[in-house]
């Protein structure tokens, strides 16, 4: 018998009153336990998917179900499912993030006693105790993201949704919320993550779905996916200017400028050659560095082959 | 959700609508106490002697006293909601109540619940400063309570029907301005409506609010120029017909999902 996923997607449209076709019948399933990357580039539809997902944008047709239970036909049930980050700051300015925590508390019915706890919990995990009793709009844009990631364990969902939620956030921030994120999703949430920076979906997630023009392109592992890439670039920078480039089977250099190399790497081969090639012909390499994240060449790839087909 | 658990958002909705009242205090229970005061000065001593008695041994500053809190409690009741969910959705932050388990007739309870609060404090001020002027004798205690809170709530809801169609601040603006002062005003707050001739005495009968002032004034005072059971209906009838409007448009996102 197969496991209820925490998210199946059936079919879904949307058609905006614009006559904006953001979703195209779309079909997707997240398991449970899962860190699932939904990837695509702006105006693809993701955002609508999850507008959907959190019942703030009503569907045109089909349905989704979380751990088997309708967002149209069990609302309520469902959303007491989920936590929501969303993309844009919706949080209201004149209030304390303190009592932000526990209203939020309050809207899935839960205790405020039980509220208080949590919400010291989060904020502290999250940075924020210290800043619990000043009013929102006196916070940093970091420090309002990370409330809103607060706000939405409140109810400690079993399927916890991150519309970019480190989107203009500095890399010391964003690196202690994937932290957080990680910790969550260990410790059983199931986790979908939509995020332009790439780096971050491809450390953080297991699974991964990229949607453009309102389909589904690509829907497999981030092992999969990765595997299908059949070169990976490296730049790679001299101790000196070389008199010549030696040949390297399997890989392709060239120079980017005197002491700067760019060797593209194909899968069958590998670096221990490249660096005896390079060491014989008595080039030292100072150090490298990838040219692109990997998931950002596959990414780009299979959006522009998209872009073709359409 | 179970019952505890509606309760529960229930109140947490209330709460902060209440908190929000008392927070900017100055911007949601000054005014009225300012503008009343300046009403009983002018119209009830200054004007009020020289008019003299509306009803035998009801002086015209007595007169308009229920008038005057009926007016403070829709204007407030009213605003309060307009704004409260005007500036969620405005901010977004209303997102935190619709993606939630919490059912539309929760949502729109807190916020009346809210709205008839401060309607409620609000009538005790312009209550207050009415006795600094004038002695008032309650005459009928649950005619004057059902009818200030079934004003509050009809004037709630209206104002939470405005707050979903509005798309700027503007449009909260628009309906306080151009239709409720001119029906507050014509509504018999400073006047009998046995005081106007044809048609302006047929056309009256038009205005929900001549309805409210004179059950209200009946329960304060013990007059009314009109039965009290059509005032009720009135009440009673506004309040059916914009409680299924409010959770028809909140249950079908009208204004608040895409």
């Amino acid at each position: 018998m197969t496991a209820i996923p925490a998210l199946d997607v059936v079919e879904l449209s949307k058609t905006y009153a614009s006559g904006v076709q953001a979703l195209k019948g779309i079909s997707l399933r997240v398991e449970a336990g899962d860190f699932f990357a939904l990837l695509g580039p702006n105006g693809a539809g993701k955002s609508t998917l999850i507008g959907i997902l959190s019942s703030l944008v009503n569907p045109t047709a089909g349905d989704a179900r979380i751990f088997g239970v309708s967002i149209r036909t069990q609302r309520s049930a469902a959303m007491a499912l989920i936590g929501l980050v969303p993309q844009e700051i919706n949080l209201n300015q004149f209030e304390k993030p303190i009592e932000i925590c526990v209203n939020q508390a309050g809207f899935y019915g839960i205790a405020r006693p039980i509220a208080l706890e949590r919400a010291e919990r989060y904020l502290r995990e999250l940075q924020l105790w210290d800043k619990a009793q000043q009013q929102v709009r006196t916070l940093s844009g970091g420090m309002k993201r990370r409330l809103m990631i607060a706000r939405a364990m409140m109810s400690e969902p079993r399927l916890l949704i991150l519309d970019e939620p480190t989107a203009g956030v500095d890399i010391e921030i964003r690196r202690s919320m994937w932290k957080f994120i990680s910790a969550i999703n260990a410790a059983g949430t199931t986790v979908i993550l939509t995020t332009h920076y790439l780096e971050e979906a491809e450390q953080l997630c297991r699974n991964i779905a990229i949607i453009d023009h309102g389909r589904i392109i690509e829907h497999t592992s981030m092992r999969k996916l990765l595997a299908t890439l059949d070169t990976e670039t490296f730049v790679l920078d001299l101790g000196a200017a070389p008199a010549q480039l030696p040949f390297v089977a399997g890989v392709r250099l060239h120079a980017l400028d005197a002491q700067t190399i760019e060797a593209e790497v194909a899968r069958s081969s590998d670096l221990n050659s490249l660096f005896a090639t390079l060491s014989a012909a008595g080039i030292t390499v100072r150090s490298m560095r990838n040219k692109t994240n990997r998931l950002e060449e596959l990414f780009v790839r299979l959006v522009e082959n998209g872009k073709q087909v359409a | 959700m179970n019952a505890q658990a509606l309760s529960i958002a229930f109140n947490t909705i209330a709460r902060r609508e209440v908190s929000r009242i008392l927070r900017i205090w100055t911007q949601t229970l000054l005014p009225s106490a300012i503008t009343m005061t300046l009403y009983f000065v002018i119209f009830g001593t200054l004007v009020g002697s020289r008019i003299g008695e509306m009803a035998p041994g009801i002086g015209y500053i007595d007169y308009i006293v229920p008038g005057l809190i009926m007016m403070a409690v829709i204007t407030n009741s009213y605003g309060n909601i307009s704004s409260s969910f005007f500036s969620a959705k405005f901010q977004h932050y209303v997102e935190e109540m619709l993606a939630s388990p919490t059912p539309p007739w929760v949502i729109l309870s807190g916020y009346v619940v809210g709205a008839l609060l401060r309607g409620l404090i609000v009538a005790l001020i312009v209550l207050a400063i009415s006795l600094l002027f004038t002695h008032i004798q309650l005459h009928h205690p649950w005619v004057t309570l059902t009818t200030i809170l079934l004003t509050s709530i009809v004037f709630s809801l209206a104002g939470f029907i405005n707050a979903v169609f509005a798309k700027k601040f503007d449009d909260i603006a628009l309906v306080p301005t151009f239709v409720l002062t001119p029906l507050t005003y014509l509504g018999g707050v400073f006047y009998s409506v046995n005081a106007l001739g044809a048609p302006w005495r047929q056309i009256s009968y038009a205005n929900p609010i001549l309805y409210m002032v004179n059950a209200f004034r009946y329960g304060l005072l013990g007059i009314s120029d009109l039965p009290l059971w059509q005032a009720y209906a009135v009440m009673l009838g506004f309040a059916v017909v914009l409680s299924a409007l409010a959770l028809f448009l909140i249950a079908r996102g009208v204004g608040l999902r895409s």
